[in-house]
């Protein structure tokens, strides 16, 4: 499989100029948000800090990728995310998962890693779990499965509830939404991006300890 | 352009345009049925066992080649099915003079690569009259998707009654918040009983909570145990086909019916269909699924349908993947379960392909309760749109499974339903059910209609309800000290079935009087016409007979 990165440009722009709905975004919007700048500190050790939550990125996220499917930049899904954490009182501890782009293994990497149990995954598109430490890894406390439907507010509710559960409180669930026409508006279109975030996962690398400036 | 033409204006704004299409891009496997990548037909056997499939050698093989290899092809007539001609054998499936029993036994001696060979040369109309005649079932049957989207119990248990008393023969269920799985599977068991006695519900989660559930009694059946295609994608998942057939005898060994599910598009959905086209991928699920020695599968794209539904000749290969699963004589649950277009006139067209026909479970499911409610992301069609489908079967005379039913009636069982649950919380301990919930759930469209419950509450006491062992027979217990014995004698009936497993048989659905039903004494028998499935007699009298229809007599 050799796709290079103008070639999947271009299968997106494609789509995007097919999809007519109202909302559908200019062409020209695509890939636009900047590169996050990452500090990349070596292998991620599992934390022994109680107040914090671990949340996990893909190889991909603000890096080749910088945006999710609904053009939130990933610079605002982590302020975002960080901020629902930090309005908890607890502390963000950001992993790079390399091995896996699936968000339930990253979710679940990520809550191994956390001194508190609780870990965040969210891959490139959007698509979110928070999980917890001793669940299998396709279980989760909270999925958000509909990568079109998590927005800003989403991704700070979902720091701000990954913290309640790190504090052994039970939040209710970030309220549940469905779109029966999210499918046929954005899947083809998932499933490109996920090629692409697939393309830079490295199967046999340790996860990543990193900062970032926001 | 500067001036737009009046009619492009118009078709610029059709339904159908909303949907997300896109041209094959072949390296990455975005190609339904023909990928110049995948493989050719060939076998060798040497001592009994397969030393080459589809030009790779044994040495070569993925564990999923190994897996088809040594459990799924039948050596002893491998030699002789890849000897003929796959034009032939694709007119063999056609032709109402060969029987269903020679197909099937030549078809466990093909590859994977044989099948995607055989198929494509199939066009829709030709892939309609192989399911017509090579599904396992004589009677064509459905499932029903129940779900919401606040978990609410009463709801669910009343959408569960009216969609078993509108003739489904399974129900399934999934969450909006993971924790709520055994709540709503309690419902379903209850509120399904309810609307007809003798219907398989199933609750859809984490493949290790699924079993539990199972095993205690809360649930019938399990269908979501997902295979694929490629290796890198199994692994992805953390599984193996071994895993996975250790899974599916976890199910059997306790009398729990169950299929695997798969579906085009799942790889290339997940990144890794190493250029092969999406049927071919699909076939290998299939053949794996038929190694683990699995009754059924649930096929047709499922949740990835917008995938294949976005590339030329996609709903073609959803057929042509069910065809695929009954052609390795297995039951086959054939999709029409997602949304996949914006289009009404895509939507049916993509479904006439199994209805027409008829399979084992045409729909996998359809929506029994409001798409807006419908936590698989929406089916196809849902109760809204009730009426158009017995008009279809009326104007066809084909049977899609749905009755008319009248108002007073579905109120009733709703209502009876509810309240069951009502009773069974009280007993179990759960957050009581007010009447206020039994009787917004019994006049409900979905929830939109109904209050919120204390979530948070609901969860506690759904741990508690698992760290207590509750089981399916103190759900039986229940009801009867409520007085709902009828309730609780087709909640223990369907505990008894799992003892006697045997609706563990191909194709198995209960009738309202716990009969199986299923392809050993209802083998389909399709061999032209005047043979086979026909919808006529009493029930042709009944389904015509829908609301709208005015009586001579009265006018």
């Amino acid at each position: 499989m050799n796709i290079s990165e103008d070639m999947v440009k271009e299968i997106i722009l494609e789509v995007f100029q097919q999809m007519q709905g109202a909302d559908a975004p200019a062409a020209n919007q695509v890939a636009q948000a900047a590169p996050l700048q990452f500090r990349e500190i070596g292998e991620a050790k599992p934390g022994t800090d109680r107040n914090e939550v671990v949340i996990g990125l893909p190889p991909a996220f603000g890096t080749a990728m910088t945006q999710t499917i609904i053009h939130i930049p990933h610079r605002d899904v982590l302020k975002e995310v960080m901020a629902g954490i930090e309005e908890e009182g607890l502390k963000a501890r950001l992993v790079r998962v390399n091995r896996t782009a699936d968000v339930g293994f990253i979710a679940h990497e990520a809550a191994k890693l956390s001194g508190s149990g609780i870990g965040i995954g969210t891959i490139s598109r959007g698509t979110t779990v928070i999980h917890q430490r001793d669940l299998q890894p396709l279980q989760n406390l909270e999925l958000f499965s509909q990568s079109p439907l998590v927005e800003r507010e989403t991704f700070r509710a979902i720091g701000r509830n990954a913290a309640q559960y790190a504090k052994g409180e039970h939040p209710n669930p970030v309220p549940v939404r469905n779109d029966p026409m999210a499918r046929p508006k954005y899947q083809g279109l998932a499933a490109l991006l996920h090629n692409k975030e697939t393309q830079y996962v490295k199967p046999d690398m340790a996860s990543t300890e990193m900062t970032v400036q926001l | 352009m500067a001036k737009r033409q009046k009619r492009f204006e118009v078709l610029a704004e059709r339904a159908v345009n909303e949907d997300g299409f896109i041209k094959e891009w072949i390296d990455v496997g975005l190609v339904a049925m023909d990928s110049p990548n995948d493989p050719s037909a060939s076998i060798k056997i040497e001592n009994g066992k397969v030393a080459e499939m589809d030009g790779k050698r044994r040495e070569d093989f993925d564990m999923i080649d190994t897996w088809i290899a040594d459990h799924t092809i039948d050596t002893a007539v491998a030699e002789e099915a890849m000897a003929l001609d796959s034009l032939k054998i694709a007119r063999m499936l056609v032709d109402i003079n060969v029987p269903r029993a020679e197909i099937v036994r030549l078809s466990v001696g093909m590859t994977p690569a044989k099948y995607v060979d055989v198929l494509k040369k199939m066009n829709v109309v030709e892939l309609m009259m192989a399911m017509q005649k090579l599904r396992p079932r004589r009677t064509p049957s459905n499932q029903a998707h129940v779900t919401n989207v606040k978990d609410t119990p009463a709801l669910l248990a009343a959408d569960a009654a009216e969609g078993a008393y509108r003739g489904f023969s399974e129900i399934e269920t999934t969450v909006g918040v993971v924790r709520y799985a055994p709540m709503n599977a309690l419902s379903l068991l209850v509120g399904g009983q309810v609307g007809r006695p003798g219907v398989l519900a199933q609750c859809a989660v984490e493949e290790a909570l699924e079993l539990t559930m199972g095993m205690r009694g809360l649930t019938h059946y399990a269908e979501t145990v997902s295979v694929y295609g490629t290796e890198q994608v199994f692994v992805d998942g953390d599984d193996t086909p071994w895993s996975k057939a250790f899974l599916a005898s976890a199910y059997a060994s306790r009398g729990l019916k169950m299929r695997f599910t798969s579906g085009t598009g799942s790889e290339v959905q997940m990144g890794y269909a190493e250029g092969k086209s999406m049927l071919y991928l699909e076939i290998r699920c299939v053949m794996i699924t038929k190694g683990a020695g699995v009754q059924g599968l649930q096929n047709g794209s499922i949740s990835v349908v917008g995938v294949p539904g976005a590339v030329p000749s996609g709903v073609r290969a959803m057929l042509a993947e069910n065809v695929a699963t009954v052609l390795n004589d297995m039951e086959v649950a054939s999709g029409n379960d997602q949304t996949f277009t914006h289009s009404p006139i895509r939507n049916t067209a993509r479904m006439l392909m199994q209805f027409l026909p008829g399979t084992d479970f045409i729909f996998s499911g359809y929506s029994a309760v409001p798409n807006y409610d419908n936590m698989f992301a929406g089916s196809t069609h849902d109760v809204d749109d009730y009426d158009d489908m017995l008009v279809l079967q009326r104007d066809l005379q084909v049977d899609m499974s749905l009755r008319p039913v009248r108002e007073d009636d579905v109120i009733a069982v709703r209502n009876k339903a509810a309240r069951a649950l009502q009773a069974v919380f009280n007993e179990l301990r759960l957050p009581p059910i007010t009447d206020e919930e039994v009787d917004a759930a019994t006049y409900a469209h979905g929830t939109k209609d109904m209050g919120d419950r204390n979530i948070a509450e609901d969860l506690r006491a759904i741990d508690e309800f698992m760290q207590r062992g509750t089981t399916g027979l103190d759900v039986v217990r229940a009801l009867a000290k409520h007085g709902f014995n009828d309730v609780a004698e087709s909640v223990l009936n369907m505990l008894k079935g799992k003892v006697s497993g045997d609706y563990l048989h191909t194709s198995a659905i209960f009738d309202e009087n716990f009969n199986v039903v299923a392809a050993i004494n209802d083998l389909n028998d399709y061999e032209g016409p005047g043979t086979g499935y026909r919808l006529e007699g009493e029930r042709w009298e009944l389904l015509k007979d829908i609301r709208a229809a005015i009586d001579p007599e009265d006018v």
